[in-house]
């Protein structure tokens, strides 16, 4: 008798291995994710200071909940494999192919297919009803939050290797930091003056690429005080790691002191900036280039 | 094989080590008598040698009055430092206008051929002096384009054309701040920024504050 032979005529004295599988595996499963829920889940970025990062979080642990079970299989699996299937003896021979099982390839492709499209439903349901989740969403944005119409809008302003930032409602203002009320809604315009940036204000959730000549729209409202971090997302040439900087979240009475004094510190200067507009075709294109 | 492929791959090693090693030196300022330092610059149209020597550039003049080819910076902490730079090129204009007004230097002023000022023109700067970290921005202006003895070859001397910028600003604790200029200058490059936008040593450098 051959060793495929012996080993497929082996196979009727076989322990039922996916019935047991299955059983590890839902036991780990009942264990690990209720732990991943609400022991690892309060930890998992970006963090609570906006409405789009309690969302982003929310999303975030669901993923995670969701990855779970397939990871835990797949783990299970895995060891279930080593420790039971490990080949002793000398050769080693292939177990017999298994082609044609319907009932395994229908589960498959329902469960995953069941899978990415209730996660894109999802994911579609919550970019539409969060105001786009904190991204941007170029000049016209499909998804705007509920209050937009009285939200505070501050242009971002990218060039190599400088964020700055205007504030249309205060005489157009240009600074180099940014400070934003508490609990307003934060209309962000972002664009660059140069090559492609991408604004990424960490803990406010906030990623949208600076285009330049383009107007990419993304909303955000700070829930907490405090600091936040802005960093370019995008590799923009030799001082790329260095184009950052801190903003803060301030009271709203605060943060008019602060808009006030800037528009008060900078009013000559802001006299010799170009009007506000959407996007900026800066002349000095004609010079060194 | 074995032994021609370990040679390649010395020579790789080598030559990244000799890459990183190439970089330009750091230059000490000037220690003055009232405990501040002095930083003396130049900014020339052209550097005039070799590798690039069409690019735009900043040099800077060592304790002995030698110019070097650097800009990297060594000051002290805590210490006031002021810079005096010798302007040579012409204006090209900034990019963002915001950078015209002079920031994070004592008073907030930039004297510029002995007067004092808070920014410039935007159009008529020909580089700045920014140190982002430190809110430091000081817009130079560039040169009458119709003057006579423009400099072409770095080190430009003071009887050619040139416009004189003084200002001081306080160094914070030790750290490694890079500065920069934001005129796009970098002449035949996409946008101005490339080349020696690009290059530390040309319009670009660390201030070392140790």
């Amino acid at each position: 008798m051959s060793e495929a032979a012996a080993v497929a005529g082996g196979r009727g004295a076989e322990p039922r291995h996916g019935v047991r599988i299955t059983a590890i595996w839902a036991v780990a499963t009942a264990i690990v994710l209720p732990l991943v829920i609400w022991v690892v889940g309060p930890h998992i970025p970006p963090g609570a200071m906006s409405q789009q990062t309690r969302d982003q979080h929310t999303v975030d642990v669901v993923l995670t909940a969701l990855a779970t079970p397939i990871v835990l299989m797949i783990w299970v699996y895995f060891g279930y494999a080593v420790t039971v299937f490990r080949q002793g003896g000398e050769a080693i021979v292939d177990g017999p192919p298994i082609t044609g099982h319907r009932r395994i390839e229908a589960t498959w492709l329902i469960a995953t297919s069941a899978l990415v499209l209730g996660l894109a439903v999802f994911g579609t349901a919550d970019l539409l009803t969060t105001g786009g989740a904190g991204g941007g969403e170029g000049p016209n944005p499909a998804a705007k939050p509920a209050d937009w119409r009285t939200a505070l809008p501050v242009q971002v302003i990218g060039q190599q290797w400088l964020w700055t930032f205007r504030y249309p409602t205060y005489g157009g203002v240009e600074t180099t930091v940014l400070d934003l009320p508490v609990d307003r809604e934060i209309e962000f315009h972002v664009t660059s003056l140069d090559v492609v940036h991408s604004f990424w204000a960490i803990e406010l959730g906030v990623k949208a690429d600076a285009v330049m000549g383009a107007d990419n729209i993304a909303f955000d409202k700070p829930l907490e005080t405090g600091p936040f971090q802005v960093r370019c997302d995008e590799l923009c040439g030799l001082w790329h790691g260095h184009m950052n900087t801190t903003g803060r979240v301030l009271s709203d009475a605060a943060f008019v002191t602060w808009i006030t004094n800037e528009e008060r510190r900078n009013a000559a200067l802001t006299k010799t900036l170009p009007p506000y507009a959407r996007v900026y075709y800066p002349q000095p294109l004609r010079n060194a280039s | 094989m074995a032994a021609t492929l370990a040679v390649l791959i010395g020579l790789v090693v080598v030559y990244f080590i000799f890459f990183l090693e190439s970089g330009p030196a750091a230059i000490a300022a000037t220690a003055e008598s009232d405990g501040s330092v002095h930083l003396t610059l130049q900014t020339v149209p052209t550097y005039g040698h070799h590798p690039f020597p069409d690019w735009v550039s900043y040099l800077a003049k060592d304790p002995a009055g030698k110019w070097e080819h650097t800009t990297i910076f060594k000051v002290p902490a805590h210490t006031l430092v002021t810079v005096t730079i010798y302007q040579y090129d012409g204006a090209s204009g900034l990019r963002n206008s915001f950078l015209a007004g002079v920031s994070g230097t004592t008073g907030g002023i930039e004297t510029i051929n002995g007067v004092p000022e808070r920014g410039i023109n935007p159009d008529d700067a020909a580089h700045t002096f920014t140190v982002p970290d430190l809110d430091v921005n000081v817009p130079l202006p560039g040169v009458n384009p119709n003057a006579k003895n423009q400099c072409g070859t770095a080190p430009c001397s003071l009887a050619e054309a040139h416009n004189t910028i003084t200002f001081s600003f306080r160094t914070p604790g030790p750290g490694s701040y890079r500065w920069q200029c934001f005129v796009p200058c970098g002449a035949g490059f996409l946008f101005g920024n490339g080349g020696p936008m690009q290059t530390i040593g040309y319009m670009s450098g660390l201030i070392e504050v140790s």
